[in-house]
């Protein structure tokens, strides 16, 4: 901590920072296993439990409900958040974003951050949705794995192309047509994750990290690998490496998959599958190299130059937070509106220079710069060309296939 | 309470004012436990219910799932995860142990030796309760961190080059080894084993001890003749309160071990959460439940003390 100097940080890195000391969406809640595991198993076992004898199939195939539209009486919307997702001033009370928001459109956001982990929330809103009742919020943010099951389970509604003419036209292209929402009928970005490789300079010792085979064949970094727990994660990145797509694949390809990865477990390779925590062990240099989110990577080089990043040749992994319009939302037009003023590129790069994950908004370089200039140039903010080339999504699945590849995917992790 | 509220018939007109205090006193009891059975049967038996019919359903989140008695996923279940039941039975089993090995000095000392510092030593074996569980845990991943002074010590005494050969650790390093999730178990739930401990110690009479000593008995006798057995109590509910909860425990393995020490409560949560395989994640917690009754009733059948707890 010597280091902290305050005057020589970015304002995004000062964020950053900042976010590190608290809980925050970026720093330790998010995806957390243990937060997700001690409210969700409550959430989860009471849900199944109460549902008693046969638990209720979850709903219509595809739609979504409306609830009469209180946008132009109410100007309200309550948008449901994970912690630490948006833009705070220095007081740590106002929203910079959502208070221009309501000067332009007199549309007041009760923002309320609720979602801490994919899985617990959509514990907590599956009763209601699947009963057809009001959640109680308007615009939520999902994992777009939980966006596609969402939009499956037909429990949000089918957005107004009309509300929304800059996210229409401002979207980036990578994101525009994911094969679980073909252009994005049902959901818009909130922010991009890029998936990749982490190490720690210090705890490699010169061996050389270039991709995900280099983590799981190196004698060298036995039992100092960490792999994420998240499986679109970690297996879209192994797919890769072995060169096959993680957009098209099958079974077997899967399989081949687990069966590489499950060859590093059994020789005492990983040390780890990890939650959000392996940032404290690849800063610590427990782990000298990992599968990583590039959020978390930006603010860890803020705090430790020893942590630092590669692109792997075969490619990485992008997954998306989406915002959704659960059944009943009494305030769709106002979050239609909101969504779209998040695809203007001022609000867009105000946005992007606090959470540092990536910016779906497509030319927000020039607005982003005049902010920040350091997390313009950050490919891991804004990929350049030549890494956006390299994105690649994880394929949606279908329920049997989801709860298939979760198991085996379990099983390799040793439970 | 019975013979008194078996009161004689009434012998005069004046008797049925008094009576109706006394059908009150006699439904007291049941009202005083009222609130108690409530909680009870929302809080634990209805769950227990839901959770027994989710075990025995098929279906997916998709279709909804239907109680169809299919008891086989109980099997599967067994069959599929007796590892990770072997493994939690003997980690908290070792921890168990393990508590009791570093509780009953401690608590010995507290109850017998420690004077005027009991209750300082009393608040210090209490006082990591005053921080998150949690905390505690993450505390020793910096503790038994791979550059770190313990790890260093003990390569340097050739610890670990005994305890790898034992399977107990792997290479150079503590942390994501079987030990490791051990220690956390018996560090978190060390002062479950000294608080019984204590107080059936504390309640030993000293003159006990002094008589012992006038029998010409020695002290190592006298510890085994006397305050030993007559703090079986409070071994039993030390041992039976570290046991079961570390059993279950799943926060441990997850942060201080690897994918090769995964307990039975890891699985639970993966199976709940992230497989959404309730009926298997249910059936395994029913089996853990099983498995935990059959071991205590067996445990304190075997050390005698059933009219002692």
């Amino acid at each position: 901590m010597e280091q902290y100097e305050p005057d020589r940080l970015s304002p995004a890195h000062l964020a950053a920072l900042r976010r590190s000391f608290r809980n925050g969406r970026a720093a330790m809640t998010r995806r957390s296993v243990l937060r997700a595991s001690a409210g969700g198993a409550l959430t989860l076992g009471g849900l199944g439990a109460l549902s008693g004898c046969g638990i209720p199939a979850a709903g219509k195939s595809q739609g979504g409900v409306s609830a009469d539209d209180h946008s132009a009486k109410e100007k309200v919307v309550n948008f449901s958040n994970w912690p630490e997702y948006i833009d705070v001033d220095d007081s740590g009370k106002h929203r910079p974003t959502l208070d221009a928001f309501r000067k332009q459109t007199g549309i007041a956001v009760t923002y309320t951050e609720d979602i801490n982990d994919n899985d617990e929330f959509f514990g907590k809103i599956q009763p209601q949705l699947a009963a057809g009742q009001d959640t109680g919020r308007d615009l939520i943010v999902c994992t777009d794995w939980l966006a596609a099951r969402m939009i499956r389970l037909g429990y949000v509604q089918k957005l107004d192309a009309s509300n929304l003419p800059h996210a229409f036209a401002n979207l980036s292209d990578q994101f525009r047509s994911p094969d679980w929402d073909p252009g994005r009928a049902y959901s818009y970005v909130w922010q991009g994750i890029s998936t990749v490789v982490a190490y720690n300079k210090k705890a490699l010792d010169g061996v050389e990290v270039k991709s995900v085979s280099d983590l799981l064949d190196n004698p060298k970094l036995k039992g100092r690998v960490g792999l994420l727990t998240e499986m679109r994660d970690t297996v879209g990145m192994t797919m890769l490496d072995m060169g096959k797509d993680p957009a098209k694949f099958t079974d077997d390809d899967y399989d081949a998959v687990i069966a590489r990865l499950q060859k590093a477990v059994d020789r005492g390779q990983i040390r780890r599958f990890t939650g959000n925590d392996y940032t404290s062990d690849l800063s610590k240099g427990d782990l000298a190299a990992c599968v990583a989110w590039g959020g978390d990577i930006v603010q860890l080089q803020a705090d430790n130059p020893d942590v630092a990043y590669v692109i792997p040749d075969s490619g990485y992994m992008t997954s998306t937070d989406n915002l959704l319009i659960p059944n009943k939302a009494r305030h769709k037009t106002n979050a239609e509106r909101l969504i779209d003023y998040y695809y203007q590129p001022e609000p867009a790069a105000e946005l992007a220079a606090y959470v540092n994950y990536v910016s779906p908004v497509a030319d927000v370089k020039p607005y982003l710069t005049k902010i920040d200039k350091t997390a313009a140039d950050n490919p891991l903010i804004l990929p350049d060309k030549a890494m956006a080339a390299k994105s690649h999504a994880f394929r949606s699945l279908s329920p049997k296939e989801e709860t298939a590849y979760q198991a085996k995917f379990a099983k390799l992790t040793g439970a | 309470m019975a013979t008194l509220t078996e009161a004689p018939p009434p012998l005069s007109p004046t008797a049925p004012a008094t009576k109706p205090p006394r059908k009150r006193g006699r439904l007291t009891p049941y009202w005083l436990l009222l609130p108690g059975l409530l909680w009870l049967v929302v809080f634990f038996a209805l769950p227990m219910i839901y959770q027994a019919s989710t075990s025995v359903q098929t279906g997916s989140l998709e279709q909804g799932y239907k109680v169809t008695w299919h008891l086989a996923t109980y099997w599967d279940a067994l069959t599929e995860y007796w590892p990770q039941f072997l493994r939690s039975v003997l980690y908290a089993g070792a921890a168990t142990v393990l508590c009791l090995v570093l509780g009953y000095p401690l608590a010995y000392l507290i109850a017998f030796r420690a004077g005027r510092w009991r209750n300082l030593i009393m608040i210090l074996v209490i006082a990591p309760f005053f921080t998150s569980f949690l905390i505690r845990t993450l505390a020793w991943k910096t503790i038994l961190a791979d550059g770190g002074p313990v790890v260093g010590a003990l390569n340097t005494l050739h610890v670990l080059d005994v305890t790898s050969w034992l399977g107990w650790t792997a290479g150079d390093r503590v942390l994501a080894t079987p030990l490791a999730v051990v220690c956390g178990l018996t560090y978190n739930f060390l002062p479950f084993m000294v608080l019984p401990l204590y107080t059936s110690l504390e309640r030993i009479d000293g003159r006990l001890h002094e008589a012992a000593g006038d029998l010409y008995a020695k002290p190592s006798t006298t510890f085994r003749r006397v305050t030993f057995p007559l703090s079986m109590p409070g071994v039993v509910s030390g041992t039976l309160l570290t046991f079961i909860p570390a059993a279950g425990d799943y926060v441990n393995a997850e942060l201080l071990g690897s994918t090769d020490t995964r307990m039975i409560g890891n699985v639970i949560q993966t199976q709940f959460l992230r497989v959404l395989d309730y009926p298997t994640a249910a059936a395994l917690s029913f089996i853990l439940m099983a498995a935990i009754l059959l071991m205590v009733t067996f445990y304190i059948r075997r050390s005698g003390t059933e009219d002692l707890v």
